[in-house]
């Protein structure tokens, strides 16, 4: 079995990534302009509602409970997809789902697809190996258009062009549509207008194009019911018009009955768009004889998740509905926006998703992107612990590199393990306090340290250190003590 | 009441006027301080790193240096956040089920100076004194693990002779995050940058904040950038009077024997 998230096992490490996003003046502007109003539009919707934190808490609860009980919850919906005339296919990993997908296209000798916007099909990189095989994928989400048209990556896991503006947009609609045909004379950046043409580009595709692919929010075991929310109702079209519909679901999607969704179709929505409801909610079970698709399959895809179950902690992970509350949220995110988490998967989840999926063999990079200051918790409807989870992970990744010869004399542990043995004593930890006292000498000038050697200089590179000052707290708490003790004599 | 003091390892080391600061507003407030010297470090860099084995020994001598404390008062909110959120998991982590019961039951003798201040002695004017146009940075660690709320803004409104102003965008976390700083010295110095503009904005003369490390992150930039403006810990600005001696502080909301002279 081979797990793969995306292009993520080659992409670079986030501090290299980090620091290119962070010199495009134009991207910090975009995501910190859509961050900036989506999280106002979420504090709004969560805020009128008394029992927020009750929903959290039960989606949290509903969530944990499922993943614990997960292998009987995939049984009872395979039944009842099966029941309602669906097909259903397990996929091990990306290849698997990849080859099914395909396999029962080719079937039908079928050579376009379109998409409703799907995460999971991301992750496997369905459009890479679609294109391979001779069939065009065409995405449907306006956002995801964009990106596939602009020939570029998503950079958020709700709004994939949120890194793009509308000038940006009108240059890749006018470079890659054929807007003369579209009957479109002369196209500007006005919303409206961009929304038109991409209206009139979909259509087409609509209505001749027989292969509907798509991934879902939740997968419900009781009714054997999937489920896909959506603000364009572009997805709706994908979802009824093409006589075939393929599913492809991570296998955490599933929830337990009709009624959890109660919960969800609340949380997901406030927390995602900051709407009470998402214009369209499509729910399906099966086939409905002589209505919408008459051939439906579901590929539930593992992909890594199972390695994620075995631990509370871990399994906790996989709790996320994809919101993207937590990216909204994130200081780190708003400064560098998604790509530079080099993953489909991007911002605080994408830290802890991204590299347990490939049990921790890449992107190690990722659970340091963080500077663990909460704001990811605070906002999650399903309450996803991910500071606690990014610093479980560090610790995984530090015991795997300190179990190698290489590892131990890393640079980094050394001064951790020189710390740790300073700090267990009082009279060390003294000693090496004015042990610094003399070595800052060569680094102070002017009452300030200016540039730091080693690991130390990213820290003085835009910044200023203070010298230590002459005493430390213990030194002035022991003189005073004895200057008491002399008086008391 | 006897509050021990838990200086923590940067306190000590590079704010030493923040501990006097402490000291001096527990003991004008009639409190007996004692400080043990055998203490370290809380363990935090090294857990968050990754290095939680290494942690399980200072987890062991915090526990075994105040074990017998009554109150036990931190003026580090990250730190006091370490010990009530991650203690008992570094513990447990170690296979050493009696440790995760000391520390279970020390926990709740911890407090962050502010949060004793006004949760614990119930008192939010220290009758300090401070001319100065000040802007308060609530920091990650304080706002969203301890949930201090507005302790710490509460004790500052009651400073005499303060202009406080509030700092626009408050909330967003100014970059250190620890080791973050120098692991990603870009994206912190960004984010870092956003919070120094903001608090230029203010027009202010101080940034303070709960926890001396951010505010050792947010005085890099701003110092750096020659600004002129400083960064000082709320207790430092707690401690400061008119004349340098004691007012009788106010008790809003505490009896007299929770938070009264002993």
């Amino acid at each position: 079995m081979s797990v793969r998230v995306g292009s993520a096992a080659t992409s670079s490490p986030f501090p290299k990534a980090a620091s290119a996003a962070l010199d495009d003046s134009q991207l910090r502007r975009n995501v910190k302009h859509a961050t900036d109003i989506i999280q106002l539009k979420r504090k709004n919707m969560t805020g009128e509602l008394p029992d927020w934190e009750d929903l959290r808490t039960a989606g949290h609860a509903i969530k944990n409970h499922t993943l614990r009980y997960l292998d009987i919850y995939l049984e009872e919906f395979e039944r009842n997809f099966k029941a309602h005339g669906g097909v259903v296919h397990w996929a091990r990993d990306a290849d698997e789902a990849n080859e099914i997908i395909t396999g029962i296209i080719k079937r039908r000798a079928e050579r376009e697809v379109i998409k409703v916007k799907t995460m999971t099909s991301n992750e496997i990189r369905l459009n890479e190996h679609l294109e391979e095989n001779g069939i065009t994928p065409h995405e449907t989400d306006l956002a995801d258009l964009i990106v596939q048209l602009g020939e570029d990556r998503p950079s958020h896991i709700v709004v994939p062009a949120l890194h793009i503006n509308r000038v940006q947009i009108r240059e890749i609609f006018e470079r890659r549509m054929p807007l003369k045909e579209l009957g479109i004379e002369e196209l500007t950046d006005d919303p409206e207008q961009l929304a038109e043409a991409a209206r009139r580009y979909l259509r087409s595709k609509f209505l001749t194009v027989n292969v509907g692919i798509s991934g879902a929010n939740f997968a419900v075991a009781e009714t054997g019911s999937l489920v896909v929310v959506e603000s364009e109702g572009n997805g709706r079209m994908c979802l009824t018009l093409p006589d075939l519909l393929i599913s492809v679901v991570g296998i955490e999607k599933l929830i337990p009955t009709f009624q959890d969704l109660e919960v969800f179709l609340q949380s997901l929505p406030r927390s995602s768009t900051g709407e009470r409801m998402n214009p369209y909610n499509s729910i399906w079970s099966g086939v409905t004889p002589g209505d919408g698709p008459q051939e439906v399959h579901v590929v539930l895809l593992d992909n890594g998740r199972t390695g994620l179950l075995a631990e509370e902690e871990s399994r906790e992970t996989l709790n996320c509905i994809r919101c993207g509350a937590c990216l909204n949220a994130c200081p780190v995110y708003h400064q560098t926006g998604g790509h530079a988490y080099g993953s489909v998967y991007q911002g605080p989840i994408g830290a802890i998703i991204t590299p347990q999926l490939q049990n921790l063999e890449h992107s190690k990079s990722l659970p340091y992107a963080s500077s663990l200051c909460g704001a990811c918790y605070d906002v999650c409807p399903v309450k996803i612990n991910i500071p606690e989870i990014l610093i479980m992970l560090r610790g995984k990744i530090v015991r795997e590199s300190q179990s190698t010869f290489l590892g131990k004399l890393h640079p980094e542990n050394m001064a951790m393990q020189a710390m740790a043995l300073v700090f267990a004593s009082s009279g060390l930890m003294t000693a090496a306090e004015g042990l610094a006292r003399v070595a800052q000498f060569p680094f102070v000038h002017n009452g300030t340290i200016r540039h730091l050697p080693g690991m130390l200089s990213g820290w003085t590179q835009t910044r200023d250190l203070m010298p230590l000052p002459k005493h430390s707290f213990r030194q002035w708490w022991a003189e005073r003590e004895s200057k008491r003790n002399r008086e008391q004599q | 009441m006897r509050i021990s003091l838990f200086i923590t390892c940067y306190n000590d080391l590079l704010f030493a006027d923040t501990g006097v600061a402490v000291v001096q507003i527990l003991e004008r407030l009639g409190h007996q301080v004692t400080f043990r010297p055998e203490q370290t470090c809380c363990g935090q860099m090294h857990y968050n790193t990754g290095y939680q084995r290494e942690t399980v020994p200072l987890v062991r001598k915090f526990v075994e240096t105040f074990a017998h404390d009554e109150v036990i008062c931190s003026p580090s909110a990250s730190c006091v956040a370490m010990i009530r959120d991650h203690y008992w998991k570094a513990a447990r982590m170690a296979g050493d089920a009696e440790l995760e019961t000391k520390v279970l039951e020390i926990v709740p003798r911890v407090y962050e100076f502010t949060e004793l201040l006004v949760n614990k002695l119930g008192v939010e004017d220290v009758g300090a004194y401070y001319p100065h146009r000040v802007t308060y940075h609530p920091s990650c660690h304080s706002l969203r693990l301890l949930r201090v709320g507005d302790a710490p803004l509460r004790l500052l409104r009651n400073v005499g002779g303060i202009d406080l102003v509030e700092l626009p965008n408050s909330e967003e976390c100014c970059g250190f995050g620890g080791t973050f700083a120098i692991k990603n010295p870009d994206t912190s110095s960004a984010m870092l940058a956003d919070k120094v503009r903001c608090v230029l904005n203010t027009g202010a003369e101080m940034c303070t904040a709960a926890d001396n490390s951010c505010l050792m992150h947010i005085y890099g930039s701003l110092h750096r950038q020659r600004t002129g403006v400083r960064t000082v810990h709320i207790a430092e600005i707690l401690a400061s009077t008119r004349t340098g001696e004691a007012k009788t502080p106010t008790f809003t909301h505490a009896t007299p024997n929770e938070g009264g002279r002993e």
